[in-house]
């Protein structure tokens, strides 16, 4: 029974307290939403430990019992200990160990900078493939809901390029003026579907999302919802 | 006669020296004067106008606002005016000193960092432009800097010039000629126990709420309510079969944030839904987490969920696994796990950033059934372009009450639709009127119109 009373207690009144002082900006508790996202943070670093320990766990186990990629997890875990060795005792720090742990010209600002960074930046880049393989998916005119997406992605996709005025002003090199003021228009058309159709329908999906929010509040503060808990059972 | 003669023109010649030599010195002490003169031409400046001190409403106290009228020579075109430079003391006629610096054409400052129940005095100095070189070094600034933290460093050097006008000049002129205001205050700042501006906000979530606890208690009371049909949330157990059937593993990723936003919780409480059914079809699950407390939450919401199905034996700490939190190492990893495991599910439900698109499609590829869900609305339309069910922003958040089936949280989601149906009303409201003030220009409906939108903005 405490194991779930306990926890609903404090979801209760903490939950409570931290509506109301969104009204009051009198001490205590006009801070207390700042005091709280601090002390959340503060249990973060400490779980920091946690998720550290996890991942030796989890690779060690794979590499001792040489399960399938077993080499993998050799690779996390030197990545691991290096970066873990290089921060710690600041090695190559000009500062020395009381100096800053990104000071340029220390093992762990090169790792991050040359390794790091640019392995990031690769995994960022993928993104440009993959949309345009969602793209090519979801601008299929298989209804007329696709057709429609499909015309105003294209809109967009020629307004947010150059290639409107350069097609305009052929056309109106070539004498053809009703071809080169549409193009012309093509901007203008981009930018009312962006400021209105797609922020309408933006701005209807985050009023729905602030109900729900407030919706599902209400449900933990209540008691309602336990599923957090590992269970829906009173 | 001869030497009378030379001696008449030698006492002429000595006369004629000394005139010179005495108009000379005269001449000298003329240019060592003109020199002493002020190197600052201080350009007659109208002080500024109702200038006003008063407790800034609804703050916690230790604020002080101040309001003004432009001065005339700031309304000007090419006004002569570089900023307003604050005054305060605690005497109303002596010991003031500079607080801070408003810029040219702005008409309100706010005092901080004040003591609460303390009188207050205050002076707006209205500040000319200043074309001459500034004469702090470095290590004159840098202390200026520590002592007044809200000032830049540009706005320290106007006020050592303003400084400097203030010990040659200030003292020797009157206040109006060098467009200093009149005395305001004194003036306390006190804290507020409400705060006014989110009476609005008050009322709306009040109605809402109440619409909701409402709905709750109808639904206890045996009422039948009639949600509308979620297609993502009832193809949940449908793709849990899927992976039974194919012998393969379901992966939930619920999200790259950790447990302070709303929308992991979200994820957090359908993934207790979704770990029952998992067990009871004796299916396994893998969650890679990028956040340390969320993997523990996750841990003890999936153990709770195997014991409640009658499983506890088939739960495995293994089952959530911390990888990193850094958004891209994460979207490396589960890529992995996706690409080297081929989950025959994969659930994402919670807060996604750019790596939703990278994971969704990696999923596509391996040919996953994916359920996705989150309130971010960027990502929405790579989810729906890359995933076969989405749960768009308040979908996410109502999924777990809908799946649980249970009344009392049912009854939540109607009360919902209260809030929705007010925010339908007040958008036809609003755009009715929005349409008839653009008609007929009438400042009464634009007045009206703003005054709908205010109740809805932040």
């Amino acid at each position: 029974m405490w194991r779930r009373t306990v926890p609903i207690m404090i979801t209760f009144i903490v939950g409570t307290v931290l509506v109301v002082a969104e009204f009051i900006p009198h001490k205590p508790f006009g801070n207390l939403g700042e005091d709280f996202s601090l002390y959340f943070d503060i249990i973060a670093v400490f779980a920091f430990i946690l998720g550290g320990g996890n991942l030796c766990r989890v690779h060690f186990s794979k590499v001792y019992r040489k399960k399938t990629d077993w080499q993998f997890s050799i690779v996390t875990l030197l990545g691991f200990f290096v970066m873990l060795a290089a921060g710690l005792f600041k090695i190559g720090n000009p500062e020395g160990i009381q100096g800053d742990v990104t000071a340029a010209g220390s093992l762990f600002a090169d790792l991050y900078d040359s390794m790091f960074t640019p392995l990031q930046g690769t995994m960022y880049a993928l993104l440009a493939f993959f949309v345009a393989s969602a793209s090519y998916r979801a601008f299929r005119a298989k209804n007329i809901d696709a057709s429609i997406l499909l015309i105003a992605a294209f809109v967009i996709l020629l307004g947010r390029t150059p290639a409107p005025s350069l097609i305009a002003d052929f056309f109106a090199g070539a004498g053809i003026t009703f071809m080169a003021t549409a193009f012309n228009f093509v901007p203008t058309l981009t930018d009312w579907i962006m400021d209105v159709p797609n922020l309408a329908g933006q701005r209807a999906i985050l009023i729905g999302i602030a109900l729900g929010v407030i919706s599902m509040a209400l449900r933990l503060i209540l008691g309602v919802e336990r599923t957090y808990l590992g269970s829906d059972s009173k | 006669m001869l030497r009378f003669k030379a001696a008449i023109f030698t006492l002429l010649l000595l006369l004629l020296f000394c005139l010179s030599a005495a108009a000379q010195t005269a001449e000298e002490l003329s240019d060592t004067a003109a020199l002493e003169e002020p190197v600052y031409e201080i350009p007659r400046l109208a002080q500024v106008t109702n200038f006003e001190a008063k407790d800034s409403p609804d703050d916690a106290g230790g604020e002080i606002e101040l309001t003004w009228d432009l001065s005339v020579d700031d309304k000007k075109e090419d006004g002569l005016v570089s900023k307003y430079v604050v005054l305060r003391s605690q005497n109303p006629t002596s010991d003031f000193h500079i607080v801070g610096v408003a810029n040219h054409r702005d008409s309100s400052y706010i005092d901080k960092n004040l003591k609460e129940g303390t009188d207050y005095y205050y002076k707006i100095v209205t500040f000319p432009k200043y074309q001459g070189e500034v004469r702090l070094t470095r290590e004159e600034i840098d202390p200026l800097m520590e002592q007044y933290p809200e000032l830049t460093e540009l706005d320290i050097k106007d006020v050592s010039m303003l400084a400097e006008y203030d010990r040659d000049i200030m003292s020797v002129f009157d206040d109006n000629i060098l467009g200093i205001s009149r005395v305001a205050g004194p003036v306390k700042s006190r804290a507020q126990w409400f705060n006014s501006k989110d009476l609005d906000t008050l009322i709306i979530g009040l109605t809402i709420c109440i619409s909701v606890v409402i709905f709750i208690g109808m639904a206890r009371g045996g009422r039948k309510l009639f949600l509308r049909r979620i297609g993502g949330l009832q193809a949940i157990e449908n793709a849990i079969g899927r992976a039974t059937e194919m012998g393969k593993s379901i992966l939930f990723i619920p999200g790259i944030q950790d447990m302070d936003d709303v929308q992991t919780v979200a994820g957090i409480t359908i993934l207790g839904r979704i770990a029952k059914t998992i067990a009871e079809y004796d299916t396994k699950i893998n969650m890679p987490v990028s956040r340390s407390i969320v993997m523990t939450t996750a841990r003890e919401t999936i153990k709770e969920a195997y014991l409640s199905a009658g499983r506890p034996d088939a739960y495995s700490d293994d089952m959530v696994h911390y990888i990193t939190d850094e958004q891209f190492g994460y979207v490396a990893a589960v890529d992995g796990i996706m690409v080297r495991e081929k989950p025959a599910t994969c659930f994402y439900l919670g807060a996604f950033f750019a790596e939703s698109l990278i994971m969704a499609e990696t999923g596509n590829s391996i040919g996953a059934i994916q359920i996705a869900g989150t309130a971010m609305p960027a990502q929405l339309p790579f989810f729906v372009a890359a995933c076969d069910y989405t749960l768009i922003g308040e979908e996410l958040f109502a999924a777990s009450a809908y799946l649980s089936g249970e009344p009392k949280q049912l009854g939540s989601l109607k009360g919902q639709d209260v809030g929705k149906f007010i925010a339908m009303v007040f958008i036809i409201i609003g755009a009715v009127f929005a349409t008839l003030a653009a008609l007929t220009g009438s400042e009464d409906i634009l007045e009206i119109t703003n005054m709908i939108k205010s109740w809805f903005s932040a």
